[in-house]
């Protein structure tokens, strides 16, 4: 987490904005025409704010001073249509993208799910899922914010500006001057302001990551921090962290505060300035009332699209660290779809490692890998136990068949066929999986558990598969099997759990099982029960089962013992059990020799 | 995110949960006391009641700077240049002296003011901030395990963020928008009463389209925000599932969900936006039709005469400032709304009151008679117990283990076993009865005193971020480095963590910090260790460690905690062999009592059991 941040800051010192947020082309491209056109009729809309001075002026030197009720009321009319025209372009900007910016947002969101769910595992094991919820959510909305106005209004905005300096040139050059005068400072303010205020926020942002970090993380350890009553110190760092904030969410408000004062006086110094000089040109006859009144009534009509500028830039920098967030996640390699061409040997049947060896991706390459020169053949129908001490890579070993970790040299066969050339979809279906951590996913209790198999599948396969690991409990739940269970349903103890996904793991009859300690939150005599029910099961896969206990180890046909990312020894359990002292130790605890 | 463990629910309590919808829990409803928003809006604000005052003042008196403009030009055309054609400058340099200082004073105080309310804002949710946290810390576990991690998350989160909103950019909109409203209205009455009178009566129409707006917005908002909430829900439990996501080929089947979701809240985002539009040509309408009326009858009364040309160009001035903050009204009144709801929410958790309160006057323990004899008794008197969902989990029981003695707890699920852990650490107190330590009542002891007597270590073995050292840490934080690592090396855990990349300096969260479910034990373990507690409950502290584990965990409660009193509790038998004493539970009830030897000769279930167990091994 921590890595990354700093990764995306190097970038974004290097990445210009602008090119940054044009690769946001691609999902714009398809509402290009509504934006175009919406930005189109903004601009129309806000040079019609322009043209009412304009007739204000008309009124006040023409009608008024000739005393003529028709052109009053001409005038009046003129105003009234402007402004109904006015508020009608700027509702129709509105309706027109609308809709199609929902569609941005929610395309991209579409897309980043999708990518997410096929990136490798290692990239998961990296990024904490709130990082990446962050950028399906607030970022996308940034995104969309960007696109409905500082983009459109960079441009309407400098357009009104334009046709309003220009307007107010031809009236009175000298005036006109005047009032630009500001320009200049107010835009040097703005850049400067610009920069630090973007430092400053994206290290608001950082700090407000971590505070969510100690809010997570007591959260989910609260029994620690009670059982320990470490409540206290957890609430110092808290406050530390909320205190750091506080002084740097002060820091931005003295940036803004300098911007807006700086915004605030000087375009007004200069509109005063303006009409002390007109008022001297009224009263010596070179100016007309109704222009001086047209001209300060443009003046202000520009107050904000000007003023806008600042904080249309500051936007636009935030929508740039969102698009770079968001294809910082998008740029990385999915797993791939290509199949590579391996030699198929029918005879060599079963489950077979040949000399596989493992390091993890983002590990330091000199570090010894994971698993090394792993050479295993688990026959057809046959169970083979893999046991080992803690830490030994017992689960990295079982993550290797379903693909979820690619092999970094060695292969896997599946009944002689290696499992780089099939599909991960086709290899997938061939093997199922029970992981050491069961997670059930918010939907029924039925469903669950028949998401391990094909299409189609229905009571029969589940009450199968539900009674094989012990798991009738299911229909004593409020809703029998249709029970909602999940991080938005019932919650489920740790045993009942892993029955369920034990359930899911056998009910669609794979060819090939592998089960990571599959039973260690059961208590004795429902192990009994589900280790007589799997046995059958067992019977007829070929299972890869890791195993803590010799309950379990006997659920197989036979042991793989692995040492320090190596199998040292296979044989039956009563084999190991005399021939091997790492194995008797790790099994009935008897002292190895030599220790 | 390797390092963390999905937080297991109470083992034996979710069978007796109602259905879904029967509870507030469920529904993210928590039964929040009527007035109890606006009470904690109040108590927020009420320490800074000075501040406040001082920030509306500079607000005030900006306004005030600023609003003074088209009064000047209005001045400027009716006065100084007639004075001016007098060869009297003296109007037109107090029209320029007026104006700069009009400029400056109303820049100064935009400086002062957004400085002054960012203190206040930023004071408010420092203190929200540390209440919800405090407040959630104070909880009792029972709480914490009826509310998701998940909820209290996004309440000290996204709730907290949604009235920063309000407070930051809302409420500074709001007030701007009203005081200018006011100011101008008073401004136009006093140039022109007529004028002013049209410009205020449509107002009449504006409120009602306010009213509208915030109506058909509000039950949009809480659609979009309901929408969004579960395509969260999705993505997350799909980032954090990806394994068996991966595993059952899930993903195509995850894209129709998420599209089905996804696509629900586009339309509800588009619904708003669209709603924001109306809003916008409405209000539009309805400015730029007073300003057309009130120029219609300005303009006619300049050209009869009895209205100065300066006042007709001073009440335009002031009418186009007065109808450009109504979009943002529009604005304000979104981030309103979600902050009430936001607020809501949080009020009800604040009003949520811890069930294992601390006591106030606290007793303190009886010192501990020598060094050799580091336990504790520990008696269950008169005990009863149930969830408040109802079913009783313990029906009155009784049990006394003397100081220093190991017993070992054994049943099936639901039999009761981690209840009588959770009282005797004092995550639940029990709704009948006493739990004493050396003959103090639980309730009535310090925290501090309580953690220092009795330490629990459950089967989920939560790391904090940091280091390994400051995870062992936790147990003992004035801890050395020595003590830190002999801790480890009592159970075994030593030689893992010296070949982390870093090795006890090693971040749990960094790359190559993968640290396995067993290994995570055994920093649980090392962590109870240190704290060196009286009592030492065990919860099923050993079902992810091997055998070899689970020895070295019996080794050095037979060695660096003995004389300790223990209750392990635990699937394998295995563990059951250090205890002084095994308790065979079921249905909330002792059914058998014993030295291990002696249930084992037996004939009852224990002995049941343990045959089976031993046939496993052999």
């Amino acid at each position: 987490m921590v890595t990354t941040r700093a990764d995306a800051e190097d970038r974004s010192e290097r990445r210009s904005a602008v090119r940054t947020l044009l690769r946001l082309w691609p999902y714009v491209r398809p509402v290009r025409v509504r934006l175009f056109t919406a930005a189109g009729v903004a601009i129309v809309a806000s040079c019609m704010s322009l043209v009412i001075p304009l007739v204000l002026k008309w009124m006040v030197d023409g009608p008024v001073a000739d005393r003529d009720p028709a052109g009053v009321w001409l005038g009046a009319l003129c105003l009234l249509l402007l402004g109904f025209a006015e508020a009608l372009l700027f509702g129709l900007r509105r309706w027109l993208v609308a809709r199609p910016l929902a569609g941005v947002e929610a395309g991209m969101r579409a897309d980043l799910y999708r990518h997410l769910q096929r990136l490798p595992v290692a990239f998961h094991d990296r990024w904490a899922s709130g990082q990446l919820l962050s950028r399906g959510t607030t970022d996308l909305m940034l995104l969309r914010m960007f696109l409905a106005f500082p983009l459109t209004f960079l441009l309407v905005n400098s357009v009104t500006i334009l046709v309003g300096v220009i307007i107010m040139l031809l009236q009175d050059w000298t005036l006109g001057l005047v009032i630009l005068i500001p320009a200049v400072p107010v835009m040097v303010t703005c850049v400067i302001f610009e920069k630090r205020y973007a430092d400053v926020a994206r290290r608001a942002q950082d700090q407000v990551g971590d505070l969510t970090t100690v809010v997570e993380e007591s959260v989910l350890g609260i029994r620690i921090i009670k059982g320990f009553g470490r409540h206290r110190s957890q609430a110092r760092a808290f406050r530390d962290l909320s205190g750091t904030l506080r002084g740097t969410e002060l820091r931005k408000a003295r940036l803004l505060a300098t911007i807006w004062g700086v915004i605030v006086t000087l375009p007004e110094l200069a509109i005063g300035a303006a009409l002390v000089l007109g008022s001297v040109q009224v009263a010596d006859g070179e100016l007309s009332a109704g222009t001086l009144v047209a001209f300060l009534s443009t003046a202000l009509a520009l107050r904000w699209p000007v003023d806008s500028i600042g904080f249309l830039l500051a936007m636009s920098q935030e929508a740039a660290t969102a698009t770079e967030r968001y294809f910082e996640v998008m740029d990385e390699e999915p797993e791939g779809h290509q199949v590579a061409t391996a030699k198929t040997d029918g005879t060599d049947l079963g489950l077979r490692f040949h000399d596989v060896r493992f390091r993890y991706p983002d590990a330091p390459a000199d570090s010894p890998p994971t698993l090394d020169h792993i050479d295993l053949h688990i026959r057809p129908g046959e169970s083979m136990a893999l046991v080992g001490a803690t830490g030994s890579g017992k689960t990295t070993l079982t993550a290797l068949v379903p693909r979820l970790h690619e092999v970094t040299s060695g292969r896997i066969t599946l009944d002689g066929r290696d499992i780089t050339a099939m599909t991960r979809e086709e290899l997938r279906a061939l093997v199922a999986v029970a992981f050491e951590e069961p997670t059930l996913f918010s939907a029924s209790v039925a469903e669950n558990v028949l998401m391990g198999a094909e299409d189609g599948a229905g009571e029969p396969e589940l009450e199968r598969a539900l009674s094989v690991a012990q798991a009738a409990f299911a229909h004593d739940l409020p809703g029998g099997t249709g029970t909602q269970v999940g991080e938005q349903g019932l919650s489920l103890s740790g045993g009942q759990r892993q029955r369920l996904a034990l359930a899911r793991a056998v009910v669609g009859r794979p060819r090939f099982l592998v089960l990571d300690d599959p039973l260690s939150a059961l208590d004795v005599h429902t192990e009994a029960a589900v280790e007589a029910a799997l046995r059958d099961v067992l019977a007829e896969t070929t299972a890869l089962i890791v195993a803590h206990r010799p309950s379990t180890v006997l659920l197989a046909d036979r042991v793989a013992l692995l040492s320090d990312g190596r199998v040292t020894a296979v044989g039956t359990h009563q084999e190991l059990l005399r021939s091997n002292a790492e194995y008797a130790h790790l099994m009935a605890g008897t002292e190895e020799d030599g220790r | 995110m390797t390092a963390t463990t999905a937080t297991a629910p109470d083992k034996e309590q979710p069978a007796e949960e109602p259905p879904k919808g029967g509870d507030p829990f469920d529904r993210d409803v928590l039964p929040t006391p009527p007035g109890a928003t606006a009470a904690l809006l109040r108590s927020l604000l009420a320490p800074m009641k000075a501040r406040v005052a001082l920030t509306t003042l500079l607000l005030l008196l900006q306004q005030a700077a600023v609003q003074a403009g088209p009064l000047l030009v209005a001045y400027a055309i009716d006065s100084a240049v007639p004075a001016f054609r007098r060869d009297d400058l003296g109007p037109l340099i107090a029209v320029g002296v007026g104006y700069l200082l009009c400029a400056v004073v109303s820049g100064a105080l935009q400086y002062a003011f957004i400085l002054a309310s960012a203190r206040v804002n930023q004071d408010v949710l420092l203190d929200l901030r540390g209440r919800i946290f405090r407040h959630a810390q104070a909880l009792s576990v029972d709480f914490h395990e009826r509310y998701t991690s998940g909820r209290l998350i996004s309440r000290s989160t996204t709730d907290v963020e949604s009235l920063r909103e309000l407070l930051s950019e809302g409420l500074q909109e709001l007030v701007t928008v009203i005081l200018s409203f006011v100011y101008i209205s008073a401004m136009l009455l006093w140039l022109d009463l007529g004028l002013g009178a049209v410009a205020v009566a449509s107002f009449v129409p504006l409120y009602l389209l306010v009213r509208l707006y915030q109506r058909r917005a509000g039950r949009v908002y809480r659609l979009r925000s309901t929408a969004i909430a579960s395509v969260i829900v999705k993505f997350v439990e799909t980032m954090n599932g990806i394994r068996p996501v991966r595993a059952f080929r899930r993903e195509a089947a995850n894209d129709a969900d998420f599209r089905v979701l996804n696509t629900h809240h586009e339309r509800t985002n588009g619904d708003a936006l669209l709603e924001m539009a109306r809003y916008v040509v409405g209000s539009r309408l309805v400015a730029n039709t007073a300003v057309a009326g009130i120029v219609l009858w300005g303009a006619h009364r300049v050209a009869g005469g009895t209205l100065a040309l300066g006042v007709l160009a001073a009440a335009v001035l002031y009418l186009r400032r007065l109808y450009d903050p109504i979009d943002r009204l529009g604005m304000f009144l979104n981030s309103y709304q979600s902050a009430a709801a936001s607020l809501e929410k949080i009020a009800g958790l604040l009003a949520q009151t811890p069930s294992v309160p601390e006591p106030r006057e606290p007793t303190r323990l009886p010192p501990l008679r020598s060094r050799e004899h580091p336990g504790r008794e520990v008696v269950f008197d008169g005990v009863r117990f149930g969830y408040r969902t109802g079913g009783e989990v313990l029906p009155r029981f009784d049990l006394r283990i003397p100081a220093g003695q190991t017993i070992a707890v054994v049943g099936s699920t639901g039999a009761g076993k981690s209840t009588l852990a959770k009282l005797l650490a004092r995550f639940y107190d029990p709704s009948d009865g006493r739990v004493l330590l050396d003959g103090v009542d639980l309730r009535e002891l310090a925290v501090a005193e309580l953690r220092r007597g009795v330490v629990m270590v459950t089967q989920e073995a939560f790391l904090f971020s940091g280091t390994v050292a400051e995870n062992i840490a936790i147990g003992r934080p004035d801890a050395t480095r020595e003590d830190i690592e002999r801790a480890a090396k009592a159970i075994g855990a030593h030689d893992f963590i010296s070949s982390l990349p870093d090795g006890y300096d090693t971040d749990v969260r960094k790359r190559g910090g993968r640290i396995s479910a067993g290994q995570r034990q055994l920093v649980a373990f090392a962590r109870a260790l240190l704290a060196d507690p009286a009592v030492l409950i065990l919860d099923e502290a050993t079902s992810s460690l091997d055998i070899p584990g689970e020895r070295a965990v019996q080794r050095a409660m037979s060695t660096v905690l003995q004389g300790r009193t223990a209750v392990v509790i635990a699937h394998r038998l295995s563990t059951v062999e250090i205890a002084d004493r095994v308790l065979v539970m079921e249905h909330g009830r002792i059914v058998e009592d014993g030295a291990p030897a002696e249930l084992i000769a037996g004939t009852g279930r224990f002995a049941d059991l343990h045959r089976a167990w031993r046939d496993s091994l052999a």
